[in-house]
């Protein structure tokens, strides 16, 4: 009994060393086995690079190659992404896809960090309750609720417009105030008491002291959030289909074909600009990203 | 993990401490006491209003956008109701017409498939991706990357990728040709479109993976110094140190690929609509479950019931039906659970 007393605190402090990886030279693992390990590891980055690849050079094929079973493109054309730009609405349905994800990244923040510090900073009766609610909300299929809300947002002569997609947004997003909460319950409950000891209400402890250490998981949420609504479909499909010139990007590709009959040169390239600002994104902020994925799988 | 037991002692002291009222009539003598039980009171309510403030806007939404809604979605699926006309009461003659749709139970099928297999050889193949991972020695940042990527690219652009990569005399169908293997017509082919599916499933597995490998590198080393002690070999060490400690989140990634098969909707929808060569607006989709059925999952029937023919109460109950496969399978995970998810980490 005593030894598993001694032994909680430095587990404790070895589960909150940062992650390296795990040095491996302690245990076996000959010359064979490295190298093994490692082309398998190869095949698999080519594997998942590949599609990227294809895409990419038949985004800058000629109408003939494109049909053609050629995988290399000759002569390249790199105009087939102007023609895109310039033929089909595109810088419409992005600026679209831009207010759609900007204002519900916005509303998601504003909307779901006070709930998150409600759940994880301060006691009060119904609070697993409302736990337990959030997680319910985070698991439910979107299509069990979705006829009643489509109904009340006709009824609200909404339909065609991008007010459905965003202004749920500004009422909690359930898997960001999971996420926000299972960071928030990581943060020393010290800084918050001495403020206390002041005389600081919650909502000063909130925005001067958890806000700010809160930082990496707020931009991981933001980040998430965007990248969200800038890849919903259903959504966007639902209550845009009708509306031509209100549709975000994800739904204007996916009618792209049709459109275009078979010129897969110009829909990939469309596709290629579509996946770029996720990429681009990713590479400016991959710390904060790699650390909310991490947050969404730790135990509360 | 270790602010459990520690956590309520602080809390207590502020309590009495962290109002303002309750510091000044302390040396005052007999009267103290009820003076300090109102101020306590007081502040007690000051928190509760300070909470309900923080959670008001979530609070509207939880009832606007679930409260409500499941209420009037088991109301809906009784009725006859296409959205212009007021919604006629039809007793259980939306569930009893499921029986008699045509594309009732190939939408099941097709939505148990994902389920089944789909989902278990996803995530099967993200914890490999994630132990090859922890392998790599030299330029496991860019490894990690690499992996990561796909996970980003929108749903309906990584479908249209996959049907070019997928398409007839297309890259993989000529290397499978070079090397004299079956070449499927995969999106064209209602055996191959689900296993398509499926292979864009796998591409994007960046999320589960970076968990899976986050818990790997948490396994504590000396566990596996000890059974190594002991004579076990690499199986006996995934088998008896790895997977029961990282079983929580095995757990965790079963429970949210099983909810995201059963609301798969983007990528059937997209893979059907071009692939079947639809020509007209969005929401047209007369091609959906291209080819045959083969793609028409749950969610995209209950699209196109709804919101396509406005057959609302139709819809609502396929919702109702989809509620329960929910509530089915999370409670279904959660009871096995407790036989094979370790929660007490390396001590047992």
């Amino acid at each position: 009994m005593a030894t598993v007393a001694e032994q909680t605190p430095t587990a404790v402090a070895a589960a909150a060393r940062p992650r390296s990886p795990r040095r491996r030279s302690a245990r076996g693992g000959g010359l064979l086995a490295v190298m093994v390990e490692h082309s398998v590891a190869v095949v698999l980055a080519i594997a998942f690079l590949a599609p990227f690849v294809i895409v990419v050079l038949t985004a800058m094929m000629t109408d003939r190659q494109a049909l053609s079973g050629n995988v290399w493109p000759h002569p390249f054309r790199w105009a087939n992404f102007g023609d895109v730009l310039a033929r089909n609405n595109i810088p419409r349905y992005a600026a679209n896809t831009f207010l759609y994800a900007g204002l519900s990244t916005v509303g998601v923040l504003l909307s779901s960090i006070p709930v998150a510090y409600a759940l994880s900073r301060i006691r009060w009766r119904g609070r697993g309750v409302a736990f337990v609610a959030v997680l319910a909300t985070m698991m439910l299929p979107v299509q069990v609720t979705v006829v009643p809300i489509y109904v009340m947002f006709a009824k609200l002569h909404w339909v065609g417009t991008l007010a459905p997609l965003i202004i749920p947004n500004f009422f909690g997003d359930a898997f960001s105030i999971f996420l926000l909460r299972q960071f928030f319950l990581t943060i020393p409950e010290e800084y918050a008491d001495a403020a206390r000891v002041d005389g600081a209400g919650e909502w000063r402890i909130l925005l001067s002291i958890v806000v700010p250490l809160a930082k990496p998981a707020i931009a991981a949420v933001g980040l998430f959030s965007f990248l969200y609504a800038w890849n919903d479909f259903f959504g966007p499909l639902l209550y845009l289909g009708e509306r031509q010139e209100n549709w975000t990007l994800s739904v204007a590709l996916s009618q792209f074909r049709g459109l275009y009959h078979v010129q897969w040169n110009l829909t990939m390239a469309a596709t290629v600009l579509f996946m770029l600002p996720a990429v681009l994104i990713f590479f400016a902020a991959q710390r904060s990203f790699v650390e909310g994925v991490t947050l969404t799988g730790v135990k509360g | 993990m270790g602010s459990g037991p520690l956590g309520p002692a602080p809390r207590v002291m502020t309590r009495t401490l962290g109002g303002r009222w309750a510091a000044a009539p302390a040396a005052a003598g007999p009267a103290v006491a009820p003076a300090r039980r109102r101020a306590r009171r007081r502040s007690a309510w000051r928190r509760r209003l300070t909470v309900l403030s923080m959670l008001a806007p979530w609070l509207i939404g939880l009832a606007v956008f679930f409260g409500y809604p499941l209420v009037s979605t088991a109301y809906l699926s009784f009725t006859h109701y296409d959205l212009l006309s007021s919604a006629r009461w039809v007793g259980l003659g939306n569930y009893r017409y499921m029986g008699h749709d045509p594309y009732f139970w190939p939408a099941v099928r097709n939505s148990l498939w994902m389920i089944c297999i789909a989902t278990p050889l996803t995530v099967a193949f993200a914890f490999c991706a994630a132990q090859v991972l922890t392998k790599i020695r030299r330029g496991a940042g860019v490894f990690r990357t690499v992996f990561y990527l796909p996970t980003l690219v929108p749903p309906v652009a990584a479908t249209l990728g996959f049907l070019v990569l997928l398409r007839p005399s297309g890259a993989v169908d000529r290397l499978l040709g070079l090397l004299h293997l079956p070449q499927p017509l995969w999106f064209d082919d209602p055996r191959y479109s689900k296993p398509a599916l499926t292979l864009l499933g796998m591409w994007g597995i960046g999320s589960i993976m970076i968990i899976f490998l986050a818990s790997l590198l948490d396994v504590p080393e000396d566990l596996y110094e000890a059974a190594e002690i002991d004579g076990a070999n690499a199986w006996h060490k995934m088998r008896y140190v790895t997977l029961p400690t990282i079983s929580p989140v095995i757990l965790f990634a079963a429970v949210t690929g099983m909810i995201d098969a059963l609301q798969y909707f983007t990528q059937g929808y997209v893979a059907a609509v071009v692939a079947g060569g639809q020509e007209s607006g969005a929401g047209a989709g007369s091609s959906l479950g291209y080819p045959l059925t083969s793609t028409l999952f749950f969610p995209t029937w209950l699209y196109q019931q709804g919101f396509q023919y406005f057959n609302m109460g139709y819809a609502a109950a396929m919702s109702v039906v989809l509620f329960g496969a929910a509530l089915v399978v999370v409670l279904i995970l959660l009871a096995t659970s407790k036989r094979w998810v370790h929660t007490a980490g390396g001590f047992r």
